[in-house]
């Protein structure tokens, strides 16, 4: 990318770091900075929904077919402006008919999808054909094919066992149940481990892009007094570390809990 | 309100304050990323197949890549939408973009720029050297944009792409663009790539690939990726890349390093200072419960 941008593309990049520090305020506590960033958010995420909408869907899919004369997209159009009798209470009972079409067309449309996606091919996908001769390669388990062939079977099965509450779980049954709750907790334990990588990336991204705004800054100076610019950026992440460390010392006893 | 001077190492060790965790972890964040290192990115069978499956297109063919992420997903999934976008353009693949999550037409439109100033630069990639060209669109391109109730949007394309696009995002009759003069509906295009931080997923397997046997591969926020390796192992999809790590290893085997490359070495860091965190809030929770005879 090229560092040295316009200069109202600069300065929306430096307002978006501003924002982005704003955000990050809130880790201190709640302030009338985060506030700011946090109504900017809904307010714009909203203010953009509202214009894709229209020109997106509206304007395509409903006034243009129904300028072209094509009069059956009525039926929509009235079915939808139904949807609004929900704010009279006289009439709210007539809202009901477009949410169960709605309903009617949208359970069609997803239940026998559901059931071949989430139950038949599952199933399927668990009657794998086990090579006990393949469960060894070269003297080590075969993860990547027998072996993991029989870990999904036994694991679905425990699991499954898990979640039959009509015996109870004592003897070899409960030490198949628990068999199933060691599997699910492995399952737990990976959705976990991908959820702190995925925050951990946004930190990462934003600590990515205030050094791009760093280094576009540097590059919009053309590197005169590019030092300083440097200089700013290093101050402010010393500053909000070094205010987040002093308050945690200064409030030494406390809580963040007993705090708010 | 507590008071920690009465107390001894496991309890203080419990009543930690939690924003000490953030500042370690800032403090990790922001100074591993200054540190020259490379992490090994080793690629995993899921990430491979999929940049196997691009890579095989020939010249002229189309897949779809649908952009269904709003800016808080930008983080780990615009780097996959960017290698797989540089790597078809590269490649003379025709790319049709749809974007049917509510803030998605920028992240697309954003994704199209910077890789259509980006394909404009010779580079070398794998050995293969690649011509600087002009990326056109309608002709190397089709941006579809945004259409409301996804499901039935995906189920509509699968009759015909015209049923709820007869227009592109800059409001082109779609039938003028000659990307897509051959193409109707799924059966025209070679795959469908989702990059998504939504239940839009959910309808692209569900109305798409079950529905009209469409070949699809998923990249997905590190959230969501748990949940839907059983839909590899069903074979329902061909693909999953899960978060950042998928689009490093993306990058790793496109030889086009980008933004998740570079997060890489700051994750390890940062994973071992929490796996540090719980172990030593493991210690005060037993320490402390042991001392209490519980």
């Amino acid at each position: 990318m090229n560092p040295v941008m316009e200069l109202g593309d600069y300065l929306w990049m430096t307002f978006a770091a501003f924002l982005t520090l704003a955000t990050f305020s809130f880790l201190y506590k709640d302030n009338p900075l985060y506030k700011i960033a946090e109504h900017l958010v809904v307010g714009v995420s909203a203010g953009y929904f509202v214009i894709i909408l229209y020109y997106g869907s509206l304007k395509t899919q409903l006034v243009e077919k129904l300028y072209d004369g094509q009069m059956v997209y009525l039926i929509p159009l009235i079915l939808g402006v139904l949807m609004w009798t929900r704010f009279s209470k006289k009439l709210a009972w007539v809202s009901r008919y477009p949410i169960a079409i709605y309903i009617g067309i949208a359970t069609g449309l997803a239940i026998p999808l559901e059931m071949q996606t989430k139950v038949t091919e599952q199933l399927q996908a668990m009657m794998v054909e086990l090579h006990w001769g393949n469960l060894f390669d070269g003297g080590l388990l075969n993860y990547t094919n027998s072996f993991a062939s029989l870990i999904i079977i036994i694991g679905s099965l425990a699991a499954l066992i898990y979640f039959y509450f009509s015996k109870e779980h004592k003897g070899w049954f409960g030490g198949v149940a628990t068999v199933g709750i060691w599997t699910l907790m492995l399952g737990f334990g990976a959705s976990f481990g991908f959820t702190v990588m995925a925050r951990i990336s946004l930190l990462i991204n934003r600590v990515q892009f205030l050094d791009q705004w760093r280094i576009t800054s540097v590059g919009s100076a053309h590197q005169e007094g590019s030092g300083s610019y440097t200089a700013v950026y290093i101050l402010i992440l010393v500053g909000i570390f070094g205010l987040l460390a002093f308050d945690l010392i200064r409030t030494k006893g406390k809580t963040d809990t007993d705090l708010t | 309100m507590s008071n920690n001077s009465n107390k001894g190492f496991f309890d203080r060790v419990m009543l930690l304050d939690r924003r000490w965790v953030f500042l370690v972890l800032a403090v990790v964040v922001v100074s591993t990323y200054y540190i020259p290192m490379n992490v090994p990115v080793p690629a995993s069978r899921e990430v491979q197949t999929i940049f196997d499956a691009i890579e095989g297109l020939e010249e002229g063919q189309k897949i779809l890549l649908a952009i269904d992420y709003d800016p808080n997903a930008l983080a780990e999934l615009h780097p996959m939408t960017y290698v797989i976008m540089e790597q078809c353009f590269r490649k003379k693949v025709g790319v049709i973009i749809t974007s049917l999550s509510q803030n998605g037409p920028g992240m697309a439109e954003q994704a199209i720029l910077d890789i259509v100033d980006s394909t404009a630069l010779p580079k070398t990639y794998n050995g293969v050297s690649y011509p600087g060209r002009e990326i056109v669109n309608g002709v190397d391109y089709a941006f579809l944009g945004y259409r409301a109730y996804f499901e039935l949007v995906i189920t509509g394309m699968g009759q015909n792409f015209r049923t709820f696009f007869s227009r592109d995002y800059y409001d082109v009759l779609l039938d003028s663009l000659p990307i897509m003069k051959d193409v109707q509906n799924y059966d025209d295009i070679e795959m469908v790539i989702d990059i998504s931080g939504s239940n839009v997923v959910d309808a692209w397997i569900k109305y798409a690939a079950a529905r009209y046997d469409v070949k699809l591969a998923l990249g997905l926020t590190g959230v969501m990726t748990a949940d839907y390796y059983p839909y590899l192992g069903s074979g329902r999809v061909f693909g999953l890349m899960g978060g950042l790590l998928g689009a490093a290893e993306y990058e790793r085997l496109a030889d086009n390093p980008g933004l998740a490359m570079d997060g890489m070495k700051v994750q390890v860091w940062a994973h071992l200072t929490i796996i540090a965190f719980i172990i030593i809030a493991n210690i005060g929770y037993f320490g402390s419960h042991k001392k209490r005879g519980l």
